[in-house]
């Protein structure tokens, strides 16, 4: 049994108390009297009102006057105890590090194939697909839609042929994988568990991550196939298979990461992302499966953003909230599901195409954010990213930003060492409770999915989005290189993607085509038309299209065939 | 008499759905007082050109984030010449190589605006623009 489960399940506190009202004690209003009011008449502070990158505001001083009635014992707890404020687990990063795990994909599977390699040999220590358009939309890359889109901001996948070159050489039962992919996940997950059984890797013994989240696609990144109801389905469908066969897999990675970039505050990116994952311990609920089964195998990943503490305190109050859910509403029993995981991503849209190579120490601050906040995996942007996908030059130096981090600046030395601070305190504290306030108003709503119907979170992001915009063109908020500091510069030079790529992905379709059974295909399609139609489980039917190199995009078809495809009402 | 308004199609081409940028324009458009028309996602060169004519607009703008610029923006424009939509400035926002500009602007795009460009520096393009034709 592990150190984490021997906690006994316990009430779950209420939200922190909120610090509206304070009232300094007499030794801080003396300070006020005496030293503050002499100060701001000689010299007035910069700005009438501080504000996080979210637009929050931050007050020029916390005290213990912040935190009233605080219980350290009750809001924080111990390292890898309820209420995991201060991590998940007891020794955090002097255990063990997080896993450095690079976001790539370009071109074709021999293109990716080889980057893998290039960022394993560097010293990463886990690998994270990057899928193109096309496959990221269920299309094959000779499909009329793929045109001029095939392996540019990703690789190319459209078989499981594609697949056993893209992990040639790599042991899947060694290497963690993540996969950026959400409405034909079971798909290239099929592909994945397929190529893991040919290199003889046990799937109870692999380890990786799908993303999966098709939720988030409907709120931000807006790459769906297929409507709610059935998309759903497909997600559910991968936990109950991810249960049985490959408990060590995450079937899902909850995501904040895409809402954050679509312009939404820190607390609607933390919002929404809980309450998404709420939505799907439901949905998994209604199907009859375990919570205490199926929670453990749910991970989460955020942005880090530039605001340093907003950041800190989002990633604190994430695990705090995901452990009071957990026990309040789904009455669950078992500490692998109240500790919530997460990997993180620095801030993409926070890169400014302009003086690039300040983009390192946005970025390397962004990092520090993840790391005190407790990260357990992170990928770091490169450089050159507000302009094309990474040159290997730019991506080495992204992956050096986290070993420094990791083994120079002494901050994996102890736990949580922002614990205690007041201001972070106080910030974790109403962080939760802007959240709180959120993910009730969408309960109220009828849910997750109800709220998506009616545009909310779309809405809100919209909203947070154009206010952003609207401070940085009125310089209200600086953006180094952009509004500020401009300066004349040379073009970078950044990475190419092979303009034959598309031609050889044809090509190279053209001859499995030619090659397999057809018969066996359309038989295998056919059954998974039929099982699409009921109640069964897909995920056994996906897989043996996969297996008889039906395509993604034939594959997707047939789901289209019975779930029909999902628009959207534009907002603007 | 009130001046007509200037109606915009803000337009968002190709498989890529991150539609921040095309909205915040959208939105900074018609608070600068123009019409504004957006076509939602995964719109076809086709679909643009014909949305173009039937809404008859003096301006087009563009979001493309994922590199297929050279291919959507040559089918449009050819497009539009074919529908006598000659006159219409279209205009592209989004991550575009610099060494692609020149073939962008030659194939008949008015103006190309990268990251960081101000929402008011757009709002004055389109008015000279539209005021000289």
């Amino acid at each position: 049994m592990s150190e984490e489960s021997k906690v006994t399940t316990q009430a779950a506190p209420p939200a922190e108390p909120s610090s509206v009202h304070r009232e300094p004690s007499s030794k801080e209003q003396a300070w006020e009297k005496n030293t503050l009011q002499a100060t701001l008449e000689k010299s007035p502070e910069r700005q009438a009102e501080f504000t996080t990158v979210s637009g929050y505001p931050i007050r020029r001083l916390y005290t213990k006057a912040d935190l009233p009635h605080w219980d350290p014992e009750r809001a924080l707890g111990f390292p890898g105890e309820p209420p995991y404020t201060r991590g998940i687990h007891s020794t955090m990063h002097r255990g063990r590090l997080w896993t450095m795990r690079q976001f790539a994909g370009f071109g074709t599977a021999e293109d990716t194939n080889q980057r893998f390699r290039y960022l394993l040999s560097q010293g990463q220590t886990g690998l994270s697909t990057a899928f193109d358009l096309p496959t990221l939309m269920g299309y094959d890359s000779d499909h009329a839609l793929s045109e001029g889109e095939v392996g540019k901001c990703g690789v190319a996948i459209s078989s499981l042929a594609d697949m056993e070159v893209l992990f040639d050489k790599i042991p899947l039962a060694n290497v963690t994988t993540s996969m950026t992919i959400n409405s034909p996940a079971a798909v290239i997950w099929a592909m994945y568990l397929a190529v893991a059984e040919k290199q003889g890797a046990d799937w109870k013994k692999i380890s990786g991550t799908l993303q999966n989240d098709i939720l988030k696609e409907y709120i931000a990144q807006k790459e769906y196939i297929y409507p709610p109801e059935p998309s759903m389905r497909l997600v559910i469908d991968t936990f109950e298979f991810g249960v049985k066969n490959t408990p060590k897999f995450n079937t899902i990675s909850i995501s904040g990461y895409h809402i954050r970039e679509a312009g939404s505050t820190a607390i609607q990116e933390l919002a929404f992302t809980l309450r998404d994952g709420m939505e799907y311990v439901e949905w998994g609920m209604r199907r009859g499966l375990d919570v205490d089964q199926f929670v453990p195998q749910l991970s989460f990943f955020f942005n880090a953003h530039n605001d340093f503490f907003e950041e800190i305190a989002k990633y604190r109050a994430a695990r705090r909230i995901w452990y009071k859910a957990m026990i309040e509403r789904y009455k669950s029993k078992n500490p692998r599901s109240w500790a919530l995981r997460f990997h993180s991503q620095t801030a993409g849209c926070s890169l400014t195409a302009q003086q690039p190579f300040n983009n390192v120490v946005r970025t390397a601050v962004q990092a520090l954010a993840a790391v005190l906040g407790g990260t357990q995996s992170l990928h770091t942007n490169s450089l050159d990213e507000a302009w094309a996908l990474p040159t290997e030059f730019a991506a080495t130096i992204a992956l050096r930003t986290q070993q420094i981090i990791a083994h120079e600046t002494g901050v994996t030395n102890t736990v949580d060492p922002l614990g205690g601070s007041y201001f972070v305190e106080t910030l974790t504290n109403e962080v939760e409770r802007g959240a709180w306030d959120y993910i009730e108003r969408i309960d109220a709503m009828g849910g997750m999915v109800a709220a998506i119907e009616r545009s909310y979170p779309q809405r809100e992001i919209a909203e947070a989005s154009y206010r952003y915009q609207m401070a940085v063109d009125k310089k209200e908020k600086i953006i180094v290189g952009v509004n500020d500091y401009v300066a004349e510069e040379k073009p970078l030079e950044t990475l190419q993607i092979d303009e034959t790529v598309a031609h050889r992905q044809a090509e190279r379709l053209r001859k499995l085509r030619a090659e397999r059974s057809k018969a066996e295909v359309d038989r295998r399609l056919n059954a998974l038309r039929a099982a699409a139609k009921g109640k069964d489980n897909l995920m056994p039917f996906i897989y043996d299209a996969v297996k008889s190199y039906a395509t993604l995009g034939e594959i997707c078809d047939a789901m289209r065939d019975i779930f029909g495809t999902y628009e959207e009402v534009a907002i603007t | 008499m009130p001046e007509k308004k200037i109606r915009v199609l803000i337009a968002k081409p190709g498989l890529d759905g991150h539609d921040r940028g095309a909205k915040v324009i959208a939105r900074a458009l018609r608070d600068a007082g123009m019409e504004v028309i957006y076509t939602g996602l995964r719109q076809t060169p086709e679909m643009i050109a014909s949305a173009a004519v039937q809404e008859d607009v003096d301006v087009i703008g563009l979001s493309i984030l994922s590199g297929a610029h050279n291919t959507i923006c040559p089918q449009l424009m050819r497009l539009l010449r074919d529908k006598g939509m000659s006159d219409v400035t279209v205009l592209v926002g989004g991550i575009i190589p610099e060494a692609d500009i020149p073939a962008l602007k030659q194939s008949g795009i008015a103006e190309i605006f990268l990251p960081g460009t101000s929402t008011q520096d757009i709002v004055e393009f389109i008015h000279k623009r539209v005021a000289h034709t």
